[in-house]
């Protein structure tokens, strides 16, 4: 059984504006999102700003309450559930952040910033607490008087290993982690995703991995969700990312990431039209301002995500796909991936 | 381009249009002088492009503010033997109405951000006009003509409606077009583009790549084009200098960067990148253990030492120097891939 289940899942945020303040619009930032997460299993989301990657995140562990939709974790029903009904599962379930400068508290120490919720979890008996957080800061790969210093001493990658430490603290069995990487300079990047590799192995930990970095994706990650405007457009195991991708915007990102190989060039992927506003998408399939196959059916009718040669599985292997010329295609017996 | 063409053959023949000698630029703070860039040198050709390479606070974006004397000059110095030549002008020690007519006319400078590099409280319009003005002879009908032209040629979409807006009304990929657009408007023979897509999505940095390709290929400009992109660098560079704590410490054509990389940390930065199409998927990324060190605490010898997987006793003692052999230019007592007799060859 999958640990996380997201069936139909909406996130849409109100927009206030003139004199009265009144609701004028609807910013749809996760528009029906359905997949499932293995125990054990990593799952890259990716999309640019604003394609509602960082909602979806935030939804699926009820940092945010969705719209509509349902969330299952190890089986359970967990979308409407109360406060203190909660407590028990948000233990196990975690978040890392983007920014490691704004994550942390900066009263607080490390000590003390770990604690609060090692204390609240009762994760470990009070008397232990403090070889508790000397441990975890080992783990995360850093010296033993971090425990005593305050966030601002630190530099961008060791503030990240102590959201890592702090999202760990409490031994969850699931993480999303937004963007951990992105803030951080290559040499930095490379040393945490590192990290949270061997972490993975260590604790067995099933992660939701969101990134803007097809690469960091492609290395990190089992499957991966490409999503566009609130809607996941494909879905497939990372291994097959460049050969079977089929959605013309999937394509675009693989085409319009510069390859670092100098005897390689080619010229990339430019995408003509623009984003269209995530208050008023227009009918049909989002993309279709900017798609090089747009045809008139994208105009009318959103794409179902359907899987490729049938079938219902949401599972690992399934290779989902919501588009109508990819659909033209399997009707008239187009296989070939590259286009 | 009204004149692009005569002008840059002119000083194609000419040799290097912007030479910059031993830059060396100290801030005054709380804690002392402090050395950001350190002896950096490069000459640059008309239609060259040079990418400056580091992370964070190696100096890539001193150096460039060197170049067009934006540094705030009371905690600024630059060092007495370093030289920016533009045209046979030392523009380190122009005056300022001198630098004026440089800036924005010869070489012009596209920010990473561009929501806080163009002004909130003036339309598009009227910031390109305000270049036009100060530089051309034009009247006002041209330079709105002239305008109207630039923003089609940075594809900026019904440009005529565009002038009047304001950069909020634009999105990220169009306002650093717009910026694209106030910097070429000149038509300056060099651009130096800071991190010009480090904050856009790949398929609005890939427009914005092909515009700069583009317009190189048309008015042959001379780019300068600092990132920590290697990606980017692969694509569009035809030499790169890699920066480590104000320092210069490779310095090679594109492919010699990437496929020979003398220095232990072009290398370490190279395998730092994820591989493309999951070739490595799940393995250890051999990264570069420790951090850039602080400026104020230098380590001796090589800056590089304390992260150097390959440092000897030398490198505590000393200091390499930047030797360049066969036009690859790097910081190292032990480069890579160097046999005995080459090493022996470059330290004469």
């Amino acid at each position: 059984m999958a640990l996380i289940e997201v069936r139909n899942l909406v996130k849409h945020f109100p927009v206030r504006g003139g004199v009265l303040n009144r609701v004028v619009g609807r910013v749809h930032a996760v528009n029906g999102v359905s997949f499932d997460v293995q125990r054990g299993e990593t799952v890259g989301v990716v999309g640019e700003s604003g394609c509602g990657k960082s909602t979806l995140g935030k939804t699926i562990i009820r940092l945010t309450d969705p719209t509509a939709g349902s969330i299952k974790y190890d089986g359970r029903e967990i979308t409407t559930l109360g406060h203190s009904a909660m407590m028990p599962i948000r233990r196990k379930m975690q978040i890392i952040f983007q920014d490691p400068y704004s994550s942390l508290n900066p009263r607080l120490t490390v000590r003390s910033l770990l604690r609060e919720a090692i204390r609240f979890h009762d994760v470990v008996p009070p008397g232990e607490t403090d070889d508790y957080i000397a441990e975890l800061i080992k783990t995360v790969g850093m010296r033993p008087d971090a425990a005593d210093k305050f966030p601002h001493e630190f530099s961008g990658g060791q503030r990240q290993r102590l959201g890592i430490a702090r999202a760990l603290s409490v031994k969850p069995e699931f993480i999303v982690a937004d963007e951990p990487v992105s803030a951080l300079d290559v040499s930095i990047q490379a040393q945490v995703l590192n990290l949270m590799m061997d972490l993975k192995e260590k604790f067995g930990l099933t992660l939701v991995f969101i990134s803007h970095d097809l690469k960091v994706i492609e290395h990190f990650c089992d499957r991966v969700l490409v999503m566009y405007l609130g809607h996941v457009v494909e879905s497939l195991p990372t291994t097959d990312l460049h050969t079977r991708a089929r959605h013309p915007y999937t394509r675009a990102l693989l085409g319009a990431n510069p390859i670092d190989d100098p005897n390689d060039r080619r010229p990339l992927t430019v995408l003509q039209g623009d984003v269209p506003s995530p208050f008023s998408p227009p009918p049909g399939c989002p993309f279709q301002t900017r798609c090089p196959r747009v045809m008139d059916r994208c105009r009318s009718e959103m794409p179902v995500l359907v899987q490729r040669g049938g079938g219902e599985s949401l599972g690992a292997e399934a290779e989902r796909v919501a588009c109508w010329a990819v659909e033209a295609d399997e009707r008239s017996g187009v296989t070939s991936a590259a286009r | 381009m009204r004149t692009g063409g005569e002008r840059v053959r002119a000083s194609r023949d000419s040799g290097p249009i912007l030479s910059v000698r031993n830059l060396v630029t100290r801030f005054r703070t709380d804690r002392g002088i402090v050395t950001a860039v350190d002896d950096v040198s490069f000459d640059l050709t008309p239609g060259e492009t040079l990418g400056i390479v580091g992370e964070s606070g190696c100096g890539k974006t001193v150096t460039s503010k060197s170049i067009m004397r934006l540094l705030p000059e009371h905690v600024a110095q630059y060092g007495e033997q370093s030289q920016v030549l533009y045209k046979g002008l030392n523009l380190l020690k122009a005056s300022e109405s001198e630098m004026r007519r440089v800036r924005g006319d010869g070489i012009a400078m596209i920010f990473q951000e561009p929501m806080t590099s163009l002004n909130p409280v003036f339309t598009v319009g009227w910031q390109l006009d305000e270049a036009l003005k100060y530089h051309t002879n034009l009247n006002k009908r041209e330079r709105r003509d002239r305008i109207i032209e630039m923003l089609r040629l940075v594809e900026i979409p019904n440009p005529e409606k565009r002038i009047g807006e304001y950069p909020h009304q634009l999105s990220g990929g169009m306002r650093q077009r717009v910026m694209i657009a106030i910097a070429l408007c000149c038509e300056p023979d060099v651009l130096i583009a800071d991190e010009p897509t480090t904050a856009l999505d790949v398929t609005i940095q890939a427009q914005i790549l092909d515009l700069m390709n583009g317009l190189k290929e048309r008015l042959n400009t001379a780019i300068i084009l600092i990132t920590h992109d290697l990606g980017v660098v692969a694509q569009v560079c035809d030499r790169v200098q890699v920066m480590y704590a104000g320092r210069v410490i490779e310095s090679a054509p594109v492919g010699e960067v990437f496929h020979n990389p003398q220095h232990p940390y072009t290398r370490g930065l190279l395998d730092s990148i994820p591989k493309q199409g999951g070739k490595q998927k799940g393995a250890r990324l051999p990264a570069i253990a420790g951090i850039v060190p602080s400026l104020w605490e230098l380590p001796p010898g090589c800056r590089f030492q304390e992260r150097c997987k390959h440092k000897q006793q030398q490198c505590v003692d000393q200091e390499p120097a930047l030797v360049e052999v066969d036009g690859h230019a790097r910081r190292c007592h032990f480069p890579l891939g160097q046999t005995l007799a080459t090493l022996t060859v470059g330290a004469q």
